[in-house]
């Protein structure tokens, strides 16, 4: 704590509050009083945790398939895995979103059984097209991760299982995949950190996150700076509380790998 | 000019470089993107090796505003970052203009674009080239010192091409960001191959055929891009032992 206080420190520590005084009481924060923008605000919030949250889970969840047949699948399902990999890792993010909205979106309406059936009043919003094309995204990044943990892997300890009797199922979900999980646990939070960078791309196709709040204050007040600062302070923020969270995370997991 | 309804076009006509044809505006918007990513590049790696080496062995307090340079853009999503610095650099530049005594100008949205994606580069640039200066054998920067080199000559003939190794993959992955984070002009309206593509998809709805196009021709840049950076860890290489054996 002394090493990290010296005079120069706190000089420049108090010029930083300078800084941040200087823009709260010179720039123009009457908008934030106006209780619309307010609940925009928060709405904007919950749906940027909510994407982020959902489609870490389910990209995950399609990760695994996606690295294991790659790293010891049959040739005729590790192909497909690794195009696609190569496919989301080498065209832009946005690029994938219009895709799937505008070209697929408008796939849609012209099949009739699907538009007469059950799920028509969903697929006609955006977020069923959001939350694929962003799971998609993660399944491509960490399926490639999720590759190499399986595969490094020590075969002494499938082997051991095998002379165990273990089935085959068992192998993968009590030696294979904890194993191979652990070994990704330390990429996952910079992953959440990227994937958090990526969600405001969906207020292209009209979803309402909080990056799109910022442009809509935008629009109606004039003022340009403002919202645009405050966004980044959030993103910062949750930033901050997604490195902290898997800090706390890694802490309680055992993190030496055999 | 009148062309037939597009949906009587074949996907071929459709990309080709006829009167009806959206070929040329797509190359424009691949060469588009392809020029921003390699001038974002080029001054990123500018800033990265200065700010590298500026955070190793530069002052307190330039270490600190580097530390705060590369953990707010890191942390900031490139698409905010790309909108504030879309205003603000056109009118920080206007300003000292204004100060100096001529007229404002009108900054081409292809030198803002650059210029915003070189910071964003630059500061991811600046931790590569940081790890990979720290993976030079330290005996090696010792051996130079000792032997009374000065800090520029050092650099030159020591640090550097050792480092060139270590950081090759590093500034390969950066690379392929770089030509991916163009895309994200597309949102603040520059004509680059994704927005390009919206365009003609959108007015002739031939989605799929456009934006198969275009990751085509993505894939063909990384694919291409991979190889190219494999090829240039080798050469740099040569005479290493191998140490993954």
């Amino acid at each position: 704590m002394r090493d990290f206080l010296n005079l120069r420190r706190v000089i420049m520590i108090a010029i930083a509050a300078a800084l941040v005084t200087w823009c709260i009481y010179s720039l123009r924060w009457d908008w934030l009083a106006n209780p619309k923008y307010q609940s925009m605000m928060l709405r904007g919030l919950w749906q940027t945790i909510w994407m982020l949250v959902v489609t870490m889970v389910i990209g995950f969840a399609l990760a695994i398939p996606i690295g294991f047949v790659q790293a010891a699948g049959p040739r005729w399902l590790a192909w497909p895995a690794r195009v696609f990999c190569s496919v989301i890792r080498g065209t832009p993010l946005l690029m994938q979103i219009w895709l799937l909205y505008y070209g697929i979106g408008s796939l849609f309406p012209s099949i009739p059984w699907i538009r007469d059936s059950a799920f028509w009043p969903i697929l006609r919003q955006a977020w069923p097209y959001a939350v694929v094309a962003l799971s998609l995204s993660v399944a491509g990044y960490e399926g490639e991760v999720l590759r190499g943990a399986f595969k490094s892997v020590p075969h002494g300890q499938l082997e051991a299982a095998r002379a165990m009797g273990m089935p085959r199922f068992t192998i993968f979900r009590r030696i294979w995949l904890p194993q191979a999980v652990q070994r990704v646990l330390p990429t996952i939070g910079g992953e959440t950190v990227l994937q958090l960078k990526s969600t405001p791309l969906i207020s292209t196709i009209t979803i309402m996150d909080i990056y799109d709040v910022a442009g809509r204050v935008r629009r109606d007040t004039l003022v340009v700076y403002e919202p645009l600062l405050l966004l980044a302070v959030t993103y910062m923020a949750i930033t901050a509380l997604i490195v902290l969270l898997f800090k706390w995370f890694e802490s309680r997991f055992p993190s030496k790998v055999a | 000019m009148t062309c037939p309804p597009p949906a009587e076009l074949s996907s071929l006509t459709l990309l080709g470089f006829g009167d009806c044809g959206w070929g040329a505006t797509l190359l424009w918007g691949f060469g588009n993107s392809l020029m921003i990513a390699l001038g974002a590049y080029a001054i990123g790696f500018c800033i990265g090796v200065s700010g590298a080496f500026g955070k190793l062995y530069g002052g307190p307090v330039a270490k600190d505003l580097l530390a705060v340079y590369t953990t707010i853009v890191r942390a900031v999503p490139e698409l905010v970052l790309i909108l504030i610095l879309y205003y603000a650099v056109p009118a920080l530049i206007n300003q000292v203009l204004l100060g100096l005594g001529y007229e404002r100008i009108n900054l081409p949205q292809f030198i803002t674009g650059v210029v915003v994606l070189a910071v964003v580069q630059g500061a991811y640039q600046i931790e590569v080239l940081r790890g990979s200066i720290l993976a030079v054998p330290h005996g090696q920067i010792e051996a130079a010192r000792a032997m009374g080199m000065s800090p520029v000559m050092l650099a030159r003939r020591i640090t550097l091409p050792l480092m060139t190794s270590n950081a090759i993959p590093g500034l390969g992955n950066l690379w392929l960001n770089a030509t991916k984070d163009t895309a994200l002009l597309a949102v603040i309206g520059f004509t680059e191959l994704t927005k390009a593509t919206f365009q003609a998809s959108a007015t002739t709805k031939a989605f799929f055929t456009f934006y198969g196009a275009a990751m085509a021709l993505y894939m063909a840049i990384s694919l291409i891009s991979i190889l190219l950076f494999g090829r240039l860890e080798k050469i740099s290489r040569r005479g290493q032992r191998d140490a993954r054996g």
